[in-house]
């Protein structure tokens, strides 16, 4: 099984995102302007400000040679996590629905918190339990996630405790076929005891085993 | 030609830097402001304004989340085409 990791100029997770693969499987670095995968057999969008952000979260990062390559493949099926700034990008890319804005209370908001597995039919919670609380940190100033309707809803922030003001207490979504995934906090960060929890490999431990489509 | 795209939250979606603004504005002492809303100008020089429109869907904004009206001071006002655009979507 071997990860991609996508790094966009302005990227800042993704050597962490590299290293939380690497526990489950083998893990490379995806350059932006390279469209070329590398065969690789998942491919993670992770979180940073890519593009610093410019016009609006996610927007410029879109349209990189490697989207245009990560959209084919998670067309065809592949597995494809996106994690924060790696969320918000596969929003704008049409791979997910809907849209994230500003936290209402317009703070970066930095924190240890719950996520509640609401599906755990999708490529990366196919190892949780039904309603299983995971451990995760979120970290982020564009969070709040607008649903364009009814969605597929992958996670939901536990126990009331919405940071952001995000519709539903949405905290990550799937694509209709499950095969992409999208949430504001950080699996990757939650992988090591030292950091106070490991809830963050199940979502990468879901996706080992999944062949490409 | 000359043109400026404006950009703000769709009507609906909570625009919270616009309700910061509207708080801060009484605390000093400017009273009778409402409906503050916070959005973005882009301005832009273009050759085939025909192309502004795809622009704003594609890149310029987010249309499931803003409007959008595009300007063009420079244009002369045509019969059918008089002032600014109205928002769309």
């Amino acid at each position: 099984m071997r990860f991609g990791v996508v790094r966009f100029p302005g990227s800042c997770d993704e050597v962490d995102a590299l290293e939380a693969c690497r526990r489950v499987g083998d893990a490379e670095i995806l350059w932006h302007a390279d469209p070329d995968l590398g065969g690789v057999d998942a491919v993670v969008v992770p979180g940073g400000f890519s593009y610093g952000d410019y016009l609006r979260v996610g927007a410029i990062a879109r349209f990189s040679p490697v989207m245009e390559s990560v959209i084919a493949f998670a067309r065809e099926g592949g597995p494809v996590l996106g994690i924060c700034n790696g969320f918000q990008v596969l929003c704008e890319a049409g791979l997910l629905p809907g849209a994230l804005l500003p936290n209402v209370g317009l703070r970066f908001l930095c924190r240890q918190l719950d996520i509640e597995v609401v599906d755990t039919d999708t490529a990366f919670t196919r190892a949780c339990a039904p309603a299983e609380a995971l451990s995760i940190p979120a970290k982020h100033q564009a969070g709040r996630y607008h649903a364009p309707g009814d969605v597929r809803v992958a996670f939901r922030y536990a126990h009331d405790g919405n940071p952001n003001g995000s519709s539903n207490d949405i905290a990550g979504v799937a694509n209709e076929a499950g095969n992409v995934v999208g949430l504001m906090p950080h699996p990757e960060h939650a992988v090591d005891e030292l950091t106070g929890s490991t809830d963050g490999l199940a979502l990468l431990r879901s996706a080992v085993g999944l062949a490409r489509a | 030609m000359r043109a400026r795209v404006l950009i703000r939250p769709k009507e609906g979606i909570l625009d919270p830097q616009g309700v910061a603004v509207e708080r801060a504005l009484p605390a000093l002492g400017f009273s009778g402001v409402a409906n503050v809303h916070v959005g973005r100008l882009v301005e832009l020089d273009v050759e085939d304004v025909s192309q502004l429109e795809a622009m704003c869907e594609k890149l310029l904004a987010n249309p499931l989340i803003e409007d959008y009206s595009i300007e063009r001071p420079d244009a002369a006002p045509q019969p059918q085409d008089a002032g600014p655009e109205a928002p769309r979507r």
